[in-house]
């Protein structure tokens, strides 16, 4: 243990813009994966039927929606199988609507460790929007296993999936970054996410198609709502070419996330500093 | 001669009381906002800044046991969350020099609802493990904690004695180069608390660099070479640990200042019986009051009522208003004029705690006058034991007369 092979540290105070310092989340690495892994874990503890729900929250709100939306209001699917297009919607929404919940919370409700220990505090809403992925493969299989009793054939399409839960990731991220990060501050987050996520749950096409609905001169408009081109896109790969997404719509709420990411980073890292002295 | 491990220089922290800290809500923020764009100032007396700690400079030799001393408030937490980069300092600079863990409690990140194989995993990357080092040193961790048959129960139902053995356990397994720790030694039992004073001074044998935080003397003089002693956010001293316990239990006495009482008037009204003046006076050389000294406390008195049958009753009680005990003074029959009663306290009686005194003037029975609160004393914490370094439990602590004989 000679004394050059130790690393040194400075502390001081950080002034103007501090870099991200990824390098500094990838060395704690495996408390982020642990910490996702806890989340996973809590979640369906001391449940009577464990990860049953998982299965079950989405085969539910599907079976309602292909009520209400496909038998009731008779909505047009464009000739695909109504609850494969709605199964299809719903995988990520339900992800992205649960990310946003559980990351915009999570900086508070870890505040004890926050406030004994040092880490990377990017790695508590990174883990909080990582645990969601496990719900989001066991809805994606349920897809998988209904698709073939409805005659929908597998396309090669289906390897994109995971592209497009990545801009569904990217959405929920950027948002659980700003949210999470205000919330330490204010306290007004706790209400604003729900009221979100509730008006969410109409106006994004979970239960419908949205292009068959929206005068064109709205779409752009209508893509600022990031889980729209998600959405689009899982259609596309699972009902093929007629499904196929409006791209310049897609792009733009794409490279919207990415700004409200960077943005969300600048700002998490400019009240990382505070966080223990204030949550 | 190597760097030192840390290098601390005009270290401050500082934190702003009401104004800008209270706009916790986005409305007040634009209220705020609103007033600056308006022009209007706000006023400078919402905002007060108080510095924690400030100007604090010392370097921490490798290898070496520091132990930071000084009372509530002196700013050693704080000092503590510096140094483990969880909160910036506001000022001044550190250089650490090395792997740094902090415990600034046990069971950081401990979840109810997980088991205790579950805990062991989590608390053991929370504190900085990895799950390799965690894996090699599971065994350990549960022979240490002594909780084998309950690995897969949910925490939430252990005792609350395996709870802390297990989040000790956890933490006694760090191998970091530099090791800070805050009062956690004040847990478990006496066995236990052995177990993990001796898993400390093995650490800091194996040539880890220690800083340890605790109000208990003896632990720091039991662990620690050096000592710091922080007194209102300032340094005031670095020494061996022998000068800086003593420092400290001296800057008790000064604290103290009120261990005095005097009556705003001394009229020496007829009729009527008053007390003039209160104090205490320890039986010590230096002053200090611990466990281990005898003290008096001594009351003057006017008494106007030539020949009234007086006593005097005092009672003293602790931090959380219980009474610690009550004593009386015998009944005399007292000329006019003052008085005086002294009453001798023993060495060993009283605990290590804060103690308020209450004194009533008698007589017969009937309460003349009864003073609430004349003034608080502190006892500090003598070198009673080598083997207990938690909190004696009780009001008072006395010594009594044991016998104690092994039947053969």
């Amino acid at each position: 243990m000679s004394a050059h092979t130790k690393t040194e540290r400075i502390l001081r105070p950080s002034r103007g813009l501090i870099s991200l310092n990824l390098g500094e989340i990838w060395r704690f690495r495996e408390l982020l994966g642990l910490l996702a892994w806890r989340d996973i874990l809590l979640r369906y503890k001391q449940t009577y039927l464990g990860i049953a729900w998982a299965v079950l929250q989405p085969l539910l709100t599907m079976v309602v929606l292909t009520l209400v939306f496909g038998k009731l209001a008779k909505f047009d699917s464009m000739g695909a199988p109504y609850a494969i297009m709605t199964l299809a919607g719903l995988v990520p929404w339900l992800f992205f609507s649960n990310a946003l919940g559980e990351s915009s919370a999570s900086l508070v409700s870890s505040a004890r460790i926050i406030s004994k220990v040092y880490f990377p505090r990017l790695i508590i809403p990174i883990s909080a929007v990582l645990s969601g992925t496990l719900d989001t493969l066991i809805a994606t299989a349920i897809l998988f296993v209904m698709m073939p009793f409805y005659g929908v054939a597998f396309r090669p399409h289906l390897l994109l999936l995971p592209l497009f839960f990545a801009t569904a990731f990217l959405a929920a991220f950027a948002a659980g970054v700003w949210f999470s990060a205000l919330n330490v501050k204010y306290r007004d987050v706790r209400f604003v996410v729900p009221f979100i996520v509730r008006i969410g749950t109409y106006v994004t096409p979970v239960g419908f198609l949205w292009q068959a609905i929206i005068p064109q001169k709205w779409w752009l408009l209508y893509n600022l709502n990031p889980v729209v081109g998600a959405i689009d896109g899982f259609r596309w790969c699972v009902l093929g070419d007629a499904f196929m997404p409006w791209w310049p719509g897609f792009f733009m709420s794409l490279g919207l996330s990415l700004v409200v990411l960077v943005t969300g980073l600048v700002y998490f890292r400019q009240v990382e500093k505070t966080f223990a002295d204030i949550v | 001669m190597s760097a030192p491990a840390i290098s601390i220089r005009g270290v401050g922290k500082k934190f702003m009381l009401g104004g800008t800290a209270q706009h916790d809500t986005l409305r007040d923020q634009l209220a705020a906002l609103a007033r600056r764009l308006s022009g209007k100032k706000e006023a400078a007396a919402e905002t007060k800044e108080f510095w924690a700690i400030r100007d604090i400079s010392f370097d921490v030799a490798e290898g070496e046991v520091l132990g930071i001393v000084g009372h509530n408030g002196a700013g050693k937490s704080t000092l503590l969350k510096v140094l483990s980069q969880i909160s910036e300092p506001t000022e001044g600079e550190l250089r650490i020099r090395g792997r740094i863990a902090s415990l600034l409690e046990v069971g950081t990140g401990f979840h109810p609802e997980l088991s205790g194989r579950e805990n062991i995993f989590l608390n053991g990357a929370i504190l900085g493990m990895s799950q390799a080092e965690i894996r090699s040193k599971f065994d350990e961790i549960i022979a240490f904690a002594e909780v084998e048959k309950f690995l897969d129960t949910p925490v939430k139902r252990y005792s609350s004695g395996m709870y802390v053995r297990l989040a000790f356990a956890v933490a006694a397994h760090l191998e970091p180069e530099i090791l800070v720790v805050d009062e956690v030694l004040a847990v478990g039992d006496g066995a236990f608390q052995r177990k993990c004073l001796g898993k400390m001074s093995d650490a800091s044998k194996s040539g880890r660099t220690i800083l340890f935080v605790s109000h208990n003397l003896t632990a720091v003089r039991t662990l620690c070479q050096r000592g710091v002693l922080l007194n209102r956010g300032r340094l005031e001293f670095t020494g061996t640990t022998e000068e800086v316990v003593r420092r400290y239990l001296s800057t008790t006495l000064a604290a103290s200042t009120d261990r005095e009482w005097r009556a705003p008037s001394t009229d020496h009204a007829p009729g009527e019986v008053r007390l003039l003046s209160a104090r205490l006076v320890p039986k010590s050389e230096s002053g200090v009051l611990d466990v281990q000294t005898a003290f008096d406390l001594e009351f003057e008195f006017w008494n106007g009522k030539p020949g009234a049958m007086l006593n005097v009753s005092l009672l003293l009680y602790t931090d959380d208003d219980v009474a610690a005990f009550n004593t009386a003074s015998p009944r005399v029959e007292t000329p006019q004029g003052v008085a005086r009663a002294v009453c001798h306290i023993p060495a060993n009686l009283m605990n290590d705690n804060n103690y308020r005194v209450r004194v009533l003037l008698v007589e017969k029975g009937r309460p003349l006058e009864d003073h609430q609160n004349l003034f608080t004393f502190e006892v500090a914490e003598g070198e009673v034991s080598r083997y207990w370094f938690g909190k004696w439990i009780g009001t008072v602590r006395p010594l009594l007369d044991w016998t104690y004989t092994p039947c053969v």
